[in-house]
């Protein structure tokens, strides 16, 4: 079966929508049937990754292939990228000013989320270019 | 326990959502990333955080119902989010700590 594709925006420093691609992906498993554990880890994995996109990169775009063996999500933004991507990698470590803190963002637990719920994560990072990154979920 | 119960119970009030909704299990936190991987499905979620984030993530983990504690009230984008996705939220003038100890 071909995979099921679905491209979105998302536009940067809008806290107001919130997600909600995520959300529209969320629902689209759950109307295909996929399985809850499933549908939990690629929802929380596109999440913070989305999320991300906001906070840290004014926004991009985001490519969701859905197969049903598994899920990918590719996530493109054209923002300051990340220097050090191992320290950005640790539970704890973030950026967030406080502005965005004060919003509750700022744990430093997005990308180790996105490692821990996937089953394949690849980042690739330039600064000053971008941020790209692929989330494999597998069913 | 209901979700009409809970509120009874913290002497809140329940803003939107279906009262008659079964949760079980609770987590108390602000920080959203956390939530968003220790909330599980129908889960009771206490916090103060106000913002439409708390909608986003309460749906994504499917929580049962959130609780807004020390008298905060949700912003009026978070609650149309939440009367839109059919989530409960419950506000009360009880701490997280006097909360959890009455679920
Ligand atoms: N798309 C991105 N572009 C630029 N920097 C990023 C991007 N994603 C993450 N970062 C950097 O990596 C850090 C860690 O990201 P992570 O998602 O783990 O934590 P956070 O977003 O700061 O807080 P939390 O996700 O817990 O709310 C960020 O603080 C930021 O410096
Ligand atoms: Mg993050």
């Amino acid at each position: 079966m071909e995979p099921m594709k679905y491209h979105f925006e998302v536009k940067g420093d809008d806290f107001s929508v919130a997600g909600e691609n995520s959300s529209k992906v969320k629902k689209i498993l759950r109307q295909l049937g996929f399985d809850p554990e499933t549908i939990r880890r690629v929802a929380i994995a596109m999440y913070e990754a989305e999320i991300n996109m906001v906070i840290h990169a004014e926004g991009g775009y985001i490519d969701a292939e859905i197969s049903p063996d598994k899920v990918k999500i590719v996530l493109q933004d054209k923002g300051p990228g990340i220097p050090d991507i191992e320290k950005a990698m640790q539970e704890g470590y973030s950026t967030a000013t406080n502005s965005v803190r004060e919003l509750g963002f700022g744990a430093g637990m997005g990308l180790p989320n996105i490692k821990k719920y996937s089953d394949d994560l690849v980042i690739n990072t330039v600064v000053g270019e971008g941020t790209r990154l692929e989330i494999t979920v597998n069913v | 326990m209901k979700v009409s119960e809970l509120a009874e119970i913290l002497g809140g009030e329940l803003l939107s959502g279906n009262g008659e909704r079964e949760v079980s299990g609770c987590y108390i936190g602000d920080l959203l990333s956390l939530a968003m991987s220790r909330v599980q499905a129908d889960n009771v979620w206490i916090t103060i955080q106000t913002n439409i984030n708390i909608a986003a993530v309460a749906s994504l983990t499917d929580a049962g119902c959130i609780v807004i504690c020390d008298g905060f009230s949700p912003d009026a984008d978070a609650l149309e989010k939440a009367r839109d996705e059919e989530i409960a939220v419950i506000t009360t003038e009880k701490s997280a700590y006097e909360a959890s100890k009455l679920i």
